[in-house]
């Protein structure tokens, strides 16, 4: 510990909105960096027996730098009949929807931005901004791709919602608090039907609710199988279609830190967040080895997430809807009630 | 006809998701004895990385590599020219005396070929002059590793394209029992 760095008074409030915003600003990059190069550029090739990128760097690492690089000299282009303001506008709204879902994880007892008690609550309604954004890129590019592309994303993300909320709905009955700390401490101090050899992880208890999350997870971030919206083949690439450079450039970097800000959020109410079972370690350890241990966690989601995404084809429009609201509804009412009796009766 | 019900619902889904799984892994750990447990994508890929590596087979015999001239078979007909969909075939010649066949013979009128050249940084590698040519005189080479540093050398004179000619590969022999006329490259 150095006395120094602690001496000093970080209270002041424009110090702690400074050391969130670069905070966040790290967190989502660099999660996001780390899921394009992991997953997008090298699990999803070597799942086709292919390599990806080889040339930059080693193994192809440095690959994101040059896409980056790229993309920051290309023309930003507006379409003619576009409604320039909002067309401008809509990928910031996408991102900050990310930018602000990364304030409320916790990475450790003291390591976390906020720790408001409404904390997954806060971080479900954060995550329904970027529907805003989407809609209005839809609108503004003028173009009909863009349109269908925004209204179905629309729609989806909608219909999906609903299941996402209600798998979370589970979790909180039995952790009995909404704030995401609360969550973590009932999973590291909580046991199994009276058995607490290994905490209660809800992944366990909450199986049916950590289906049906990762399910309308995969669903909110627009990735396949539910990638309806930027079906390539139908639409181009949707509300994306118009969009060049650095716009394009936000979209890409918010679809993705999207991603790695929901395996936290998943890792965090089903894995057990930053806490290792049957570990009690000091407080300030827990603070360096949290994030490391939630990163781990994260990548472990974050790996389903691609996997399912590289495996399955493309769901039919209706399908999709029809999915959403007669089957994960139903099911995670059901499991809302399990939950609810299980939680009275033990 | 009724779909035939899974026996185990869902169980596409997981086959799936195992097909993906074990590609990963043998991408990722080819097997190679005690090393299996060493990460080694390069090794378990089916990819090769061409430039560094020298790919596993040659191309096969009938790829579409370079576009071979025997100077000889060219009758200066200009049909290929003429074919040529990117117009990348550049024929010139001019009329000449050749001596009889037979002694005592009248002397004979041939064409002789001042220029041809293909333009490969125009050519679509089509093969329509390859099929059009009726003297044998165009061929498809397997042969690919010809790339330059400047666009104008692209330009294959007749030199350069009779050169092609030595790596021309043997017509694939015809079914048994074809009765078609046996062609042969000319060497």
């Amino acid at each position: 510990m150095t006395p120094a760095v602690l001496a000093i008074d970080w209270s002041a409030y424009w110090q702690q909105s400074i050391f969130r915003v670069l905070g966040v600003a790290i967190f989502v990059i660099l999660g996001a960096g780390t899921f394009v190069i992991a997953f997008l550029f090298k699990m999803m090739s070597y799942m086709q027996s292919r390599l990806g990128p080889m040339e930059a760097g080693p193994h192809g690492t440095m690959q994101l730098l040059a896409e980056v690089g790229k993309w920051l000299q290309k023309e930003d282009l507006v379409p003619d009949r576009a409604d320039a303001k909002l067309f401008k506008l809509a990928p910031y709204i996408v991102l900050v929807s990310t930018f602000l879902l990364a304030v409320v994880m916790p990475f450790g007892p003291d390591a976390y931005f906020i720790n408001v008690d409404t904390g997954i609550y806060l971080a479900l309604a954060l995550s329904s901004i970027s529907v805003i954004g989407i809609v209005i890129a839809g609108w503004a590019s003028s173009s009909k791709y863009s349109l269908i592309g925004g209204l179905r994303a629309a729609g989806q993300l909608i219909a999906y919602e609903l299941p996402m909320v209600l798998a979370v709905v589970g979790v909180v009955i039995q952790a009995g608090t909404l704030n995401l700390q609360g969550i973590v401490a009932a999973q590291h101090q909580g046991e199994i039907f009276g058995w607490g050899g290994i905490g209660n992880p809800f992944i366990l208890t909450q199986l049916v609710g950590f289906v049906v999350f990762m399910i309308a997870t995969q669903a909110e971030l627009a990735q396949p199988p539910f990638d309806m919206p930027v079906a390539e083949s139908e639409i181009v690439t949707g509300y994306m279609t118009e969009y060049s450079g650095m716009r394009f450039l936000l979209f890409f970097i918010g679809e993705f830190a999207t991603a790695a800000v929901f395996s936290a959020i998943a890792a965090t109410l089903f894995l057990g967040g930053w806490a290792v079972p049957f570990v009690d370690l000091d407080e300030n350890v827990m603070n360096v080895v949290g994030p490391i241990v939630l990163l781990v966690k994260m990548m472990l989601v974050g790996a389903l997430i691609f996997w399912v995404r590289f495996t399955f084809p493309r769901f039919r429009e209706d399908q999709l809807q029809a999915f959403a609201w007669k089957a994960l509804i139903p099911l995670s009412l059901v499991n809302i009630l399990a939950t609810m009796v299980l939680k009275v009766a033990f | 006809m009724p779909r035939p019900r899974p026996q185990v619902p869902l169980k596409g889904l997981f086959v799936g998701l195992k097909t993906t799984a074990r590609i990963f892994m043998q991408t990722m750990f080819p097997k190679r004895g005690i090393k299996t447990l060493l990460p080694a994508p390069t090794i378990g890929a089916v990819t090769v990385q061409y430039p560094y590596k020298s790919p596993p087979e040659v191309p096969t015999a009938r790829a579409r590599g370079v576009i071979a001239l025997k100077e000889d078979n060219c009758t200066v007909c200009m049909l290929c020219a003429r074919s040529c969909p990117d117009w990348c075939i550049y024929i010139e010649g001019h009329k000449t005396k050749a001596p009889p066949r037979r002694p005592g013979g009248k002397e004979r009128t041939v064409s002789a070929l001042d220029r041809f050249d293909i333009d490969y940084s125009l050519c679509m590698y089509c093969g329509i002059c390859v099929e059009v040519c009726p003297f044998d005189a165009l061929f498809w080479s397997p042969e690919f590793e010809y790339s330059e540093l400047r666009l104008a050398d692209l330009l294959h004179d007749k030199d350069r394209l009779g050169e092609w000619m030595e790596t021309v590969p043997d017509f694939e022999p015809y079914e048994a029992g074809s009765t078609a006329k046996v062609r042969k490259v000319p060497r």
